[in-house]
């Protein structure tokens, strides 16, 4: 890897596939979810087919969390090589002047989705494994629902999910459109690719956090 | 105009430096940034002190000489300007004016304000150049027919004065924007594309081992980049690195 992944350009291009192969998953994540709202049948059938299917748990599941360890590893050691790149500090340094917050601070943003992600496993990933694959339960098609209503009773929770989402909101609105300048398109397209992604950056993450209360407040 | 100076000063790459005090009287606001550093220089050396050493020659935009950090931005607050095309009708009086040099690994300091940026140089000698035959059978190059959008960008990118704001201003110490302007200049016009993938491949080489950081596209850069250069060469950086790295 470290000889496809030997120079800068490299590993942004690298980071922006993965952010970009992440934004695909994160829209289906969520138009699974949102039939939880409309229909909890339907979100119990497409939860029970993703979590059975072997295609979905051997080779999607694996695909998708080497893409999410991937970008984490990857948005380290790029944040770590910027850093060194400026041994000495300015005494006064006037980022806000030339470049929004969110774009000089997406390892902030990055940081708070990691984390939530750490509580999204302990949630919801680390008890299907066991359900599933340590004490061989039999399988309930009907159990996936009640389980998210479940997660969603608690204030809590439901507040943690709501800021995590602003930030990864903050992370999309600088990343969806960086990730398409990496790969090399700057055209008459940019502009809208760049509507685009701040369209998704707020209706996506606002979204989940809709779903979110829709539950805490109906159960 | 009365100002309060806070400037950077070092003695040599090996010794440390720190902020110094210093208040200036006679500043008119039609002076240029440099000229009122000439004014502290000339009071510096009456008074038997040394003068603060930074980098110029033209004074008038088009070297790429002069650098210093203004305030917290490369060229200091004005757009479109090198530091030698900064007036001090853009600072109020009594106004407080950190001075500093641009900072970066890659830019080493040599005295006072003065880094040393000769990375950019052996970023050029990587690949920026195109070969030509000089042994008497040249061609003219206005004999070779070029799409006038494409001559445009080019001409574009070859405005890069190779300053070194973008790194200056770049949170990471990026070098992109330079890198990507000395490509795109090239790459453009029908003569730079015999040596695309190489040039490309060699000068984003020289580019990392130099320790620039990475570009995370904040677009700090083309803000504060006295000639405008557009992001869309970093863009074009990426795809021409794309392509030479599918050619191999």
């Amino acid at each position: 890897m470290s000889g496809i992944l030997n120079t800068s350009i490299a590993r942004k291009i690298a980071m922006a596939l993965s952010g970009l192969f992440l934004i695909i998953f994160l829209t289906q994540h969520f138009i699974i979810n949102f039939t939880s709202v409309v229909s909890p049948e339907s979100f119990n059938e497409i939860s029970h087919f993703m979590g059975t299917n072997p295609l979905v748990q051997f080779l999607l599941q694996p695909v998708l969390i080497f893409g999410v360890v991937f970008h984490f590893v990857m948005g380290f050691i790029l944040e770590l090589q910027n850093r060194a790149a400026r041994t000495t500090g300015y005494a006064v340094y006037k980022g806000s002047a030339n470049a929004n917050w969110v774009s000089r601070n997406m390892i902030i943003s990055g940081l708070v989705v990691l984390a939530f992600m750490g509580l999204h496993f302990y949630d919801f990933w680390v008890p299907e494994m066991i359900y599933k694959y340590v004490e061989f339960n039999s399988e309930d098609p009907n159990r996936y629902y009640e389980e998210l209503v479940h997660k969603f009773e608690s204030p809590a929770r439901t507040g943690i999910y709501a800021v995590s989402f602003i930030l990864l909101a903050l992370h999309l609105w600088h990343g969806f459109q960086s990730a398409f300048q990496t790969m090399g398109v700057n055209n008459k397209y940019t502009p809208a690719i760049k509507n685009l992604g701040k369209a998704f950056a707020v209706l996506i993450p606002f979204g989940f956090v809709v779903i979110a209360i829709f539950h805490h407040f109906n159960h | 105009m009365k100002l309060k100076l806070k400037i950077w000063r070092q003695k040599n790459a090996d010794s440390a430096g720190k902020i110094v005090d210093y208040d200036i009287n006679n500043v008119s606001p039609d002076m240029s940034f440099l000229e009122m550093l000439d004014v502290l220089n000339e009071d510096l050396i009456a008074k038997g002190d040394d003068p603060v050493e930074f980098d110029h020659d033209c004074r008038e935009g088009i070297c790429g000489a002069c650098s210093l950090q203004i305030n917290g931005e490369p060229h200091g607050p004005d757009r479109g300007v090198t530091t030698c095309q900064l007036h001090m009708r853009k600072f109020k009086d009594g106004d407080t004016i950190y001075i500093e040099p641009f900072r970066a690994k890659a830019f080493p300091v040599v005295k006072d304000l003065i880094v040393d940026r000769s990375a950019f140089d052996r970023i050029q000698q990587a690949g920026g150049y195109i070969s030509v035959n000089t042994s008497g059978n040249t061609i003219d190059a206005n004999a070779i027919p070029i799409n006038k959008h494409d001559a445009d960008k080019a001409f574009d990118a070859a405005t890069c004065i190779g300053c070194g704001a973008c790194v200056a201003a770049c949170k990471n110490a990026s070098a992109m924007l330079f890198t990507s302007a000395k490509v795109s200049q090239f790459s453009l016009l029908p003569q730079g594309k015999v040596e695309a993938t190489e040039r490309v491949m060699n000068m984003v080489k020289q580019m990392d081992l130099e320790g620039f950081g990475n570009c995370t596209n904040t677009g700090a850069c083309e803000v504060e980049c006295p000639k405008g250069i557009s992001l869309e060469n970093i863009a074009r950086l990426n795809r021409e690195y794309l392509s030479a790295s599918v050619k191999g």
